[in-house]
């Protein structure tokens, strides 16, 4: 079974207790009047599905019950690491050389 | 709060007895007042109205005589007491609280216990929860909510060989009857 880090509970926890919530940081916009339709369009519906390292959202459901976010390769499922909702994205290609350089 | 008063009368919706197999213990537990409290900044205020410190370390536990308080979530705690206090802590923690914003919700109804006990209690408990439970992993102490099959728990090793289980009523018989058939396979092999 997958172990997913939960940084709110500070632990290793079975998947089975975790819920996936979609691609994390994407921020509504302030003012949706003022935007134009391409971008609500964007917000709205447009993923970005990488093949590789991929910033995600998942709740511990069955846990602390917390939102939180974790970086994962969409290949191998492999979750590189997962932080506190609020914290800043990590940098992605760092983590990649670093998957890279531990192969 | 309304003067009325009601009294409901809380059966178990268990109606097996307590019994033991293979070295493991089941019993249903009896009533309990259950709260849930929510909101991290009320938590020092709740400490000396519960009397036990409300644990701020994921995963852990605290009790003081009868009550204890379940760290369930960063700013959500599960506190168990006594029927006994049933008639006066609610209302003493809420006005204790007043101060700070929480929300206080009695859910005595909404659950039950399970207390499941004895030497073969990992393995059968490991038969349908996902977690290690190991002392190394898991001690005396540590509560959490998880998975029991399909149903959501609250585990919390009370002791080395003895588990508390918190499970929604309705889900209970569930708990219960599947505890009961891996039990009986455990002391039969």
């Amino acid at each position: 079974m997958l172990l997913i880090r939960c940084p709110v509970c500070e632990m290793d926890r079975p998947e089975l207790e975790f819920r996936y919530g979609g691609e994390a940081h994407i921020a509504r916009p302030l003012d949706p009047s003022k935007v134009s339709d391409e971008e609500w369009a964007d917000f709205l519906y447009f993923r970005t599905n990488p093949k590789g390292l991929h910033v995600e959202r998942w709740r511990h459901t069955a846990g602390c019950g917390r939102f939180f976010n974790a970086v994962r390769h969409t290949v191998t499922d492999r979750f590189v690491t997962t932080y506190k909702s609020g914290e800043p994205r990590p940098d992605l290609e760092a983590l990649a050389r670093k998957l890279e350089s531990a192969r | 709060m309304s003067d009325a008063t009601i009294t409901a009368a809380r059966r178990s919706p268990l109606s097996a007895e307590a019994s033991s197999l293979g070295g493991v213990t089941l019993t249903p537990g009896a009533p309990l007042l259950r709260l849930i409290l929510r909101g991290a900044e009320a938590a020092e205020a709740a400490d000396t109205a519960f009397g036990a410190d409300l644990p701020r370390r994921p995963n852990r536990s605290a009790t003081a005589g009868e009550r204890a308080a379940l760290w369930l979530g960063p700013d959500e705690w599960l506190l168990l007491a006594p029927e006994s206090d049933a008639a006066s802590l609610p209302a003493s923690l809420a006005s204790a609280l007043a101060q700070a914003p929480h929300a206080l919700v009695n859910v005595s109804h909404r659950q039950t216990a399970i207390l499941v006990s004895g030497s073969g209690v990992e393995p059968l408990l490991n038969a349908f929860v996902p977690l290690e439970l190991t002392e190394a992993a898991f001690p005396v102490g540590m509560a959490t909510r998880t998975i029991f099959e399909k149903a959501e728990i609250v585990l919390w090793r009370t002791g080395s060989a003895a588990f508390h289980i918190e499970v929604w009523r309705s889900f209970a018989p569930y708990v219960w009857e599947l505890l009961e058939a891996v039990r009986r396979e455990n002391a039969a092999n």
